[in-house]
């Protein structure tokens, strides 16, 4: 019986086992794979590995320090065997059953490994999913390719059909055999670029693929060249394939079903929720305790602290938590006589909307967030503002500007910023400080990793946001209370991208509030569908046929993946009698959509151009480099700008990119509303801010290129830093040094590292975007899609 | 939207370039009677280092357009007052000479002058012109694409003659092998087509490639049996080959209309500079 099982040796398990071995508490670490920490291993040869967030300090008795991937391991495994943790390898965990003081773990190979404690650290990778057919133990088959440069000459099977068997396979097609086993009869999975790599390369024969295809075994050969046979079944019959070497690459198995198993439970059905952990890391299992990446927390250093605390509290130690002085630096100045713990507590209590946060969740929040005092009348932001953080209000009371007639006041206790945090759009409103208010402020990606978490946040927030948007957008006269019944009718609705939200010649029963997201306007002229006008969001739609009570005279369809709030008809007739003036208003609005509606009706080409734009993801943008290619010359100097003001990369790509009649869609940026790279960045070094609005990436990027995979539109690179530019004159006059933003720049120093980049709208260059600026001959354009109606109506 | 370096800032250029011309004429008619128009007068200097300014000024463009964090306005911008300021320089600088010319370096200058603002006017209408043209005849698309259509039409062609007569694959083969794309300055501007192929043992020019379709077209005529469905998809897709090199020789041909001019506004401006220095020098040296 081992008083601590540590099950994953990737950073946070490393950490604890080594914790155990320093106190010399009784301890097994139970690691599935043969080598520490799996995921690092899978990383490419010689990459360099951040100690992100910096001013975190490390806790534990193993080294860790940003550097290589090679140091990095090796110094684990030293320390490991420093301290004399006991390891078993090829351990992989299939049931825990018991409960605390008698869990039994069972592994994969029928032993069974007994415990009092359990600290899981098992990380998000999941296990690779196996090929389920006999022979699948072989030495032949692996699941992972570290170094495709290591084969040469030899007959290898991919199987699988998804992007990394593809980049696999064309990376070892280079001096190998390759055979590709697809179950389909397509490469439906696979991004664009992969999939017109492996189509190139069967069509050119350098690959050979077996579609409709699956494994049925494999079997070992003695003697002759190849050292196993793959069997396969066809959609023609069975066949046989002599080979050195077998690579599946069939996805892993995520962990959440496996960690359910045991018995931990998760708040919500969201594929991004994590399990509800106390602050000392212990699960709703008593006894067994949860750390790193699968606790919420992807970054080493974290993890690696974390299995240092949690063997400290498995062991009744009372330590502070790693971050207690940057939180204790953060609190400094309230007026509370209280240690950190306690003012986070009195946070959880004052504040309803945090109130059913756990303690852990909300520490981590907090180390995100920032707390400020700002004196009566500061501004905290202004209307029309970019910035989308969350704020809440600890003491005190702010003042809303909704306009200039209507000031709400909101008090201690309450929350405002939740439009921006939620539409991704501009402020709606102008926030000041009331008298003695301390407010706290929360990145947008730390509020929506607790919204997704915690289901009580949520449901306020959204009931808030339509309550509050009815009043902003219909009612501002009329008070919260008198909009209570009719928000409580409201719903929510979320479409895809395309689907349809109403259809022409439907009878008109809702108006719906587009949320977040963008929508199209068109309507069928011979069978066709023309685009009229593009709609963001922060906007309503389908007014129009229930104030005129006809059938819907256009079809909207969602631009973008779009949530809307409807509003039945009975509530929106209730609403239209509360508030005075709504009506003339709306009015209005109706006979400018129309003006619009039939300058685009009557020229065809606008309305194509307007759907190709849309067809361009462009809907969701909200900055957008355009190209007028009939005043376009070709010069580059768009893209020599870029360079020379960033670092010697160009993060535009002039050629790249579709071109619809003269208007030309470069690769390069364009500042989604609801930007995907950054939903899954490590070091939250992906930001979005000023009044441009400009999505950009910090300094703090690790590297990892989660942004350049998630980006759907190809803008995001990884490049090395490079040295300045070289002096124009020496260039012009004597040849010496590189032309102004061209030419191979060298790499800057031994240790550097490739980090992801793009276009950040030239936030640090006075003046505005550069490759707009260099343009000679005003053919590049910066645009938003509320300018394209403009743009797709001027006659030539 | 679609402000060209034209009407960048409403033509604001244009109109302070109306302005000094019309100032300069004015000055100019209105100068003291008794004097002889010279480039020695009161009103001859102020032209002339008015002039040799706006020279400096316009020569500094290339430096500015590579000054890529410069804050100082855009590129448009200046290309806007470039082409307004330089084309006002025929008139500020011809009132400036009082129309005295001779064989000298004075009228070297100013020919020079002449000759670098004109081939900048031809700029100014070709970067008006061929940008659209080619925009349209590659029907938005770009010429790398085009290439690879041709690359595409080629394997296909020869892979559909490798199962025809011999004469049909060696015409066809040694059409596609000789087909020349491109070539010096003056192929590039003329849209010279030097293509070949080879007959019988003998080589034909093939310009537009239409000594090989009409081959074709002949040979077709001959053709019996299965051979006649595969020899009409090869003139087929031969028909679509020669129509893309249409394209991207026009192309090239527009592209090098649209830049050549830049090979005369360029160095004429260098040596432009060097006769003004000598025009300056000189003139102080015989005051």
């Amino acid at each position: 019986m081992f008083e601590i099982a540590v099950i994953g040796a990737g950073p946070g398990g490393l950490s604890a086992a080594a914790r155990c071995a320093e106190l010399d508490v009784e301890h097994v670490l139970l690691e599935s794979s043969p080598k520490i920490a799996n995921t690092i291993q899978k990383y490419q040869k010689g990459k360099h590995v951040m100690a992100e967030p910096g001013i975190l300090p490390l806790r534990s008795p193993i080294e860790f320090d940003a550097g290589k991937r090679e140091a990095i391991l090796g110094n684990w495994e030293t320390g490991i065997k420093t301290v004399g943790v006991n390891i078993q390898y090829g351990a992989e965990v299939k049931a825990i059953s018991g409960s605390q003081g008698n869990f039994v773990i069972s592994l994969m190979n029928g032993e069974e490994v007994l415990a009092r404690h359990i600290i899981l650290g098992i990380g998000l990778q999941g296990n690779p999913r196996q090929m389920g057919v006999p022979g699948e133990q072989s030495e032949v088959v692996q699941y992972t390719l570290d170094d495709p440069g290591e084969y040469k000459d030899e007959s290898i099977a991919i199987i699988g059909a998804g992007d990394a068997a593809i980049e696999n396979a064309i990376a070892l097609a280079a001096n190998n055999k390759v055979y590709i086993v697809n179950r389909k009869d397509e490469f439906a999975r696979a991004k664009e670029g992969n999939l017109n790599l492996i189509m190139a390369a069967i069509d050119a024969g350098t690959i050979e693929c077996y579609y409709d295809s699956s494994p049925a075994g494999v079997e070992a050969l003695d003697g002759g060249d190849f050292p196993a046979n793959l069997l396969l079944k066809t959609a023609t019959g069975d066949a046989v394939v002599p080979l050195h070497r077998i690579i599946a690459r069939l996805g892993a198995i995520p962990p959440r079903k496996l960690v359910e198993s045991f018995g931990i439970e998760f708040p919500s059905e969201d594929q991004n929720a994590i399990p509800a952990l106390t602050s000392q890391y212990e699960s709703n299992v008593t006894g067994m305790y949860v750390i790193g990446a699968l606790g919420g927390y992807p970054l080493i250093k974290q993890a690696m602290n974390q299995g240092y605390e949690v063997v400290e509290y498995i062991l009744g130690h009372d330590v502070k938590p790693a971050d207690n002085d940057l939180l204790a630096a953060k609190l400094n100045g309230l007026p509370y006589e209280l240690e950190v713990d306690g003012v986070l507590a009195l946070m959880q209590e004052r504040i309803p909307v945090f109130a059913d946060v756990n303690a852990l969740q909300f520490r981590e929040l907090m180390l995100d967030s920032n707390v400020s005092m700002p004196a009566k009348g500061d501004v905290i932001f202004k209307q029309h503002d970019y910035t989308n953080t969350f704020f809440t209000i600890l003491e005190g009371t702010v003042e809303i500007e909704v306009n200039p007639t209507l000031r709400i006041t909101a008090n201690a206790g309450s929350f405002f910023g939740e439009m921006s945090l939620m539409s991704g759009r501009r402020r709606s409103a102008s926030v000041y400080a009331g008298p003695r208010c301390i407010v706290i402020e929360t990145p947008r990606r730390s509020m929506i990793k607790l919204i997704s978490s915690v289901a009580a946040v949520k449901r306020v927030l959204d009931e808030t946001f339509i309550v509050r948007t009815i009043q902003q957008k219909f009612a501002p006269d009329t008070p919260i209370e008198e909009l209570q019944p009719i928000a409580a009718r409201a719903k929510m609705h979320q479409f895809q991208p395309k689907e349809v939200i109403f259809k022409e010649g439907d009878e008109a029963d809702t108006l719906h509030f587009i949320r977040n997201g963008s929508v199209t306007v068109s309507i069928e002229i011979d069978g066709r569908d023309v685009v009229m006008s593009y709609v963001p969001a922060n906007t309503p739609i389908g007014e129009m046929a229930l104030l005129g009570n006809t059938t819907r005279s256009a079809t909207v369809k969602a631009a973008v993946k779009t949530e809307t709030i409807s509003l039945d008809k009975e509530s929106f007739s209730l609403l239209l009698e509360r508030s005075a003036g709504l009506k003339e208003r709306l009015q209005a609005m109706v006979k400018d959509r129309h003006e619009q509606n039939v300058a685009l009706q009557s020229n065809s080409e606008s309305s194509d151009l307007m759907s190709f734009l849309m067809g361009q993801g462009l809907g969701e943008a909200t900055d957008v480099l355009l190209i007028d290619e009939n005043i376009c010359v070709g010069c580059d100097l768009c893209e020599s700008a870029c360079a020379a003001t960033h670092d010697g990369t160009s993060r535009l790509n002039r050629k790249a990119g579709p071109t619809f009649a003269h208007i030309h869609v470069p690769t390069s940026c364009r500042h989604c509303e609801d930007p995907s790279c950054m939903k899954d960045c490590p070091p939250d070094a992906i930001q979005r801010g000023g009044l441009g609005g400009e999505v950009f990436i910090g300094d703090n990027c690790i590297g990892c290129g989660n942004c350049e995979r998630n980006c759907p539109y190809g803008v995001i690179q990884m490049a090395y830093k490079t040295e300045a530019p070289s002096n124009y004159w020496s260039w012009m006059l004597f040849g010496l040094g590189q032309k102004p933003g061209r030419g191979k720049a060298a790499v800057v120093g031994e240790s550097s590292f490739k980090q992801a980049v793009k276009c950040d709208m030239c936030k640090d260059q006075s003046g505005g975007p550069s490759c707009v600026r260099a343009c000679p001959t005003g053919a590049a354009m910066r645009l938003s899609p509320e300018d394209f109606v403009d743009l797709v109506n001027v006659v030539r | 939207m679609h402000i060209s370096f034209l009407n960048h800032a409403n033509g604001r250029y244009f109109w302070v370039a109306i302005a000094l011309v019309g100032a300069s004429i004015v000055a100019y008619l209105l100068q003291e009677p008794h004097q002889t128009p010279n480039g020695g007068t009161w009103l001859g200097y102020t032209l002339g280092t008015m002039g040799a300014l706006l020279i400096l000024w316009l020569i500094y463009l290339g430096r500015r357009k590579r000054n890529f964090a410069a804050g100082w306005g855009t590129v448009r911008g200046w290309v806007s007052a470039h082409v307004y300021l330089g084309t006002s320089l025929l008139v500020v600088a011809t009132l400036h000479t009082g129309f005295q010319f001779g064989i000298n370096v004075h009228t070297l200058a100013y020919v020079l002058m002449c000759v670098v603002i004109v081939s900048g006017l031809y700029g100014v209408w070709a970067y008006r012109t061929y940008p659209e043209a080619r925009n349209e005849l590659k029907r938005s698309q770009t010429l790398d694409d085009i290439f690879l259509q041709l690359e595409d039409i080629d394997g296909q062609l020869k892979r559909d003659v490798s199962a025809l007569a011999a004469d049909i694959r060696g015409v066809v083969s040694s059409a596609i092998d000789r087909t020349e794309i491109g070539g010096g300055m003056y192929a590039q501007l003329a849209g010279v087509d030097s293509s070949k192929v080879m007959i019988d043992g003998n080589v034909y020019p093939n310009t537009d490639q239409v000594r090989v379709v009409a081959w074709l077209v002949q040979r077709l005529s001959l053709a019996e049996g299965s051979e006649t469905g595969k020899l009409s998809a090869v003139v087929r897709s031969y028909g679509a080959r020669q129509k893309l090199l249409q394209v991207i020789r026009s192309d090239i041909r527009f592209q090098a209309l649209q830049e050549a001019w830049l090979y005369l506004h360029v160095p004429l401006s260098i040596a432009l500079l060097a006769a003004l220095l000598t025009h300056i020098v000189s003139v102080f040296i015989y005051w």
